[in-house]
């Protein structure tokens, strides 16, 4: 097992009567990338720029390597830190910018050293016929992958990202994500990285970690988090999820017709909703089902339907993309439920 | 096909190129009113001057009035002393102005401290001129506030004898007046410009205060720095209301020795040498304005990225 | 982050210095006015003001010149650079150039250029200060554009403006009934502007031998400097609260921008 990279214990912030950080507690293994997912204001950029030496704190700890760092300045804590967009040096060419932290008093190595350095770090991040380059002569994307270089030429105790993505386009920001995990798992930096997209943080951490109101609601392998969730707004948070009524009675759930265990955290008797997940409803034709198709539509890899059961309620449902062509709009359906366990919260 | 829409195809197409010429030349009347009016009291009178300095009394081509102004030592040392005051008083009212600017703005991004300065740069900076040289004139004169303040325990001292008002010290002290706050219109939004992000990924980098400045801070201030002292630059050269007014004997800048060949009865010969004189002025404001125009291309890059 | 105390105190010393360098002469001002020969003190100055013929004969001179720029600007200049903004974008550079241009001319320069035509005019024509108004005009022309360009590039007029024609607007009824309240807010600070200026000349007027506002102070000036102080510091005061009506304090700076101060 490998040892703890970074301690975060109990911390707190307020801002006047808002409490961005409640006692935040966390820890992230050597080499280990964690992403803290939350609505924006649930804390998670507070805690990235505590840990950076941005922000001060209240009260609580940080540990990296094991040593005391809560009241060192930022620029004694050599963390790598890529920000949400516009932080390039807009004076200095791309390979000046990756060159500057080595510059500096604190980590300085030679010219030569730098170059070799900057010539590295420019061809991982795939842009080392942009060395040239000024940032307003580059995509938004290229810029973030300078400030990307830029941090980790420094060989950071932790990276830092916080929502490197955000300001990209769509394409870009899938093609950057992938990279971004590449060249982690190359580098072998210990990394934090915030976001408030929930495919983001899934696709990219080792870990996830789902904050609201300033504490950690779960943390979890991204498989984990979004099968078997411990609270109804993690649940609700990661993924979609369809609303229905149940009764529960102990560990399991009965709703549509299916007797199904319920996750740690659910209700344990009475009435209940259950979340499902719209691929966890499998709808067939059937001419004497008692739901039916209000609109389908073929989205490529999937058909989404969304289908009304007996009693009103409107919900989900995700199938195979060659059955569009049968649930069409008006379609009888029978609809029964594909799923291990479900969340069921209180009504 | 019809013979309705037969007629409409040939109908058309008679009307053809020229009734098509007409439609596309038409928008051209719109400026017409004002192109007439800004020849009439902008560019004739520019061009007149720029070209009357070549020309003689009959409207000759000839280099003599130029010339004359060129070889003339007094009229060159006024020159020179015209650019000193506008370099110095640029100078100082620039680092002043930027200072203040930079005080100002790491204050409270909406604070009452902000908006007053804000608002009271904007007429100050406009405060040239006869008030200007009069408020001045009550300061330091000769019953000024402070010189009778002064002269009450300091009979001998600087400010006790207020001729230096009247010379091209107290222009350069009076000009500072409207440099700062002017300073301070246009260094603002660089300052505002300057991102925390930087400051940010400079301290997490390692940087120290002084090092983010040196390295970081004031490179990305210096092209709009200089372009705002081009600005006052030109500013203070071509002002002539405020020097008019405090001094009326002499021609100690070129802008004065311009309105006084122009307003004296000799006769032509002057009105050479205005122009001349005017042209040199205009040759100084116009290479100004391009360096301006060029530093102010260089900072707008900067700010899109 | 927190500040320090050593940034604390050399911020507070920046401002007091700027402060009290420019507060001085405001001050003073408001004591010389308020001076009744050696030692005594009253408003004699400030209850003179109205009483003086040649300077509300001035006051009056600059208020109609005000007038007639003003006129000039909304019937003229706006109505031109919108008209280039939406039909003729290929006379974009060319106009800007010219309305840059007075800013590469000195006052003074002008007044030596436009000294000729202004004496054939006076002479065959009209001597009223319809002239002077027109050098005005080109005067305030970097201020007017920059602040409606700047109006008319942060609204899509052009979308606003093909919207009109196809409803069915004539194209002057699209130009002053829809683009123009559009850019109001731009109009609003070329107009603030060029009062404030108006009211403030004095190179291109006491030259060409005009008797307004800034040309009747000066001379009062050379008789009684008490009065002219006091009239000077009300002025001040009225062109502070002229910009304060400004429609934010933002776009003024942008549209101060370059300003020659006189």
């Amino acid at each position: 097992m490998s040892s703890v990279a970074v301690q975060l214990n109990d911390i707190a912030k307020s801002f006047g009567p808002v409490k961005a950080l409640a006692g935040l507690t966390l820890e992230i293994k050597e080499g280990e990338l964690v992403a803290l997912l939350g609505p924006s204001g649930c804390g998670k950029t507070t805690a990235l720029r505590a840990l950076a030496g941005l922000q001060d704190l209240d009260r609580g700890q940080i540990l990296v390597g094991g040593k005391d760092i809560t009241f060192q300045a930022a620029n004694h804590r050599g963390m790598g830190m890529v920000f949400q967009a516009y932080s390039l040096f807009p004076h200095m060419s791309a390979q000046e910018n990756v060159e500057y932290g080595l510059k500096l008093k604190a980590h300085k190595v030679s010219a030569e050293d730098r170059r070799k350095k900057s010539s590295e770090l420019l061809e991982l991040v795939g842009l080392s016929t942009h060395a040239g380059h000024y940032p307003h002569q580059m995509s938004g994307g290229q810029q973030q992958r300078v400030a990307l270089a830029r941090a980790l030429a420094i060989e950071p105790k932790v990276l830092l990202l916080d929502e490197p993505l955000s300001a990209l386009d769509a394409k870009v920001r899938i093609q950057l994500r992938d990279e971004i995990r590449r060249i982690q798992l190359e580098v072998g930096t210990t990394t934090l990285f915030v976001t408030h997209d929930q495919e983001e943080a899934l696709g990219i951490a080792d870990r996830v970690g789902v904050m609201r109101d300033g504490v950690l609601q779960q943390i979890a392998v991204p498989q984990e988090l979004y099968d078997r969730p411990t609270s109804a707004f993690v649940a609700e948070f990661v993924g979609l999820t369809n609303p229905i009524r149940g009764t529960v009675s102990g560990s399991t759930v009965s709703i549509l017709g299916s007797q199904i265990a319920t996750l740690p955290g659910s209700v344990t008797s009475g009435e209940g909703t259950a979340l499902v997940r719209p691929e966890s409803i499998r709808v067939e034709a059937d001419p004497s089902g008692s739901a039916k198709v209000v609109t389908s539509s073929f989205l490529g890899s999937v058909c989404r339907s969304i289908v009304d059961l007996a009693d009103g309620t409107r919900i989900t449902a995700q199938s195979a993309s060659s059955q569009a062509s049968v649930l069409r709009a008006g379609t009888s359906v029978r609809v029964t439920l594909d799923t291990p366990a479900v969340f069921v919260k209180s009504l | 096909m019809s013979q309705l829409t037969q007629e409409a195809i040939t109908g058309s197409a008679a009307r053809g190129s020229g009734y098509r010429a007409w439609r596309r030349v038409t928008p051209y009347f719109g400026v017409l009113p004002f192109l007439t009016l800004a020849t009439l009291f902008l560019l004739w009178p520019t061009i007149s001057v720029m070209t009357g300095a070549f020309q003689d009394s009959k409207g000759h081509f000839t280099f003599t009035s130029v010339h004359d102004v060129w070889t003339s030592s007094t009229h060159l040392a006024i020159f020179k002393n015209t650019l000193l005051l506008s370099g110095e008083t640029a100078l100082i009212g620039a680092i002043l102005g930027a200072l203040l600017s930079y005080a100002v703005a790491t204050g409270k991004p909406d604070g009452i401290l902000r908006r007053i300065w804000v608002s009271a740069t904007g007429v100050l900076a406009q405060f040239g001129g006869v008030m200007l040289a009069f408020g001045f004139v009550a300061t330091f004169g000769f019953n000024g506030f402070i010189t009778t303040f002064v002269k009450s325990f300091a009979p001998h001292s600087f400010f006790a004898n207020p001729s230096w008002l009247y010379g091209i010290t107290g222009l350069a002290f009076v000009y500072c007046f409207f440099q700062i706050p002017l300073m301070f219109i246009v260094f603002l939004p660089a300052i505002d410009n300057l991102r925390p992000n930087w400051r940010e990924a400079s301290d997490s980098l390692g940087g120290s205060t002084w090092e983010y400045w040196r390295r970081v801070g004031i490179p990305v201030l210096t092209p709009s720095f200089l372009g705002s002292s081009l600005l006052l630059f030109a500013n203070a050269f071509s002002a002539y209301a405020t020097a008019a007014s405090l001094i009326s004997q002499g021609s100690i800048i070129t802008p004065l020795e311009i309105s006084g060949s122009l307003s004296s009865e000799t006769g032509l010969a002057n009105a050479a040498t205005a122009k001349a004189l005017s042209f040199g002025m205009v040759a100084v404001v116009v290479v100004v304005m391009a360096l301006y125009t060029l530093l102010r291309r260089k900072v707008s890059k900067w700010e899109k990225s | 982050m927190k500040r320090s105390l050593g940034q604390r105190i050399w911020r507070w010393s920046i401002l007091l210095v700027v402060t009290s360098y420019l507060a001085l002469p405001i001050v003073a001002m408001l004591d010389f006015s308020t001076k009744v020969g050696r030692s005594k003190r009253g408003l004699y100055a400030w209850k003179a003001i109205f009483s003086q013929p040649e300077l509300v004969g001035g006051i009056v001179t600059s208020l109609e010149l005000a007038a007639i720029v003003i006129a000039l600007l909304l019937f003229l200049v706006v109505p031109t650079v919108v008209w280039v903004h939406l039909k003729l974008p290929r006379l974009r550079r060319p106009l800007e150039l010219i309305c840059l241009l007075p800013l590469a001319i000195p006052g003074i320069v002008l007044v030596v250029g436009v000294s000729k035509i202004y004496m054939w005019l006076s002479i065959h024509w009209t001597e009223s200060p319809l002239t002077l108004s027109a050098v005005y005009a080109m005067l305030i022309l970097p201020y007017t554009y920059r602040s409606l360009s700047a109006a008319l590039f942060a609204v899509d007029v052009h979308t606003l403006a093909e919207a009109a024609r196809t409803l069915g607007a004539s194209t002057s009824r699209t130009l002053f009934q829809i683009v123009i309240p559009t850019i109001k807010a731009g109009v609003m600070s070329a107009l603030v502007i060029s009062i404030a200026l108006v009211l403030g000349e004095y190179t291109i007027s006491s030259l060409l031998n005009y008797k307004t506002f800034q040309v009747e102070i000066n001379l009062i000036g050379q008789n009684d400097g008490t009065i002219a102080v006091a009239v000077s510091l009300a002025s001040l005061i009225f062109v502070l609260l002229l910009l304060l009506l400004m429609p934010t304090a933002k776009r003024h700076g942008k549209a101060l921008l370059d300003v020659d101060a006189e």
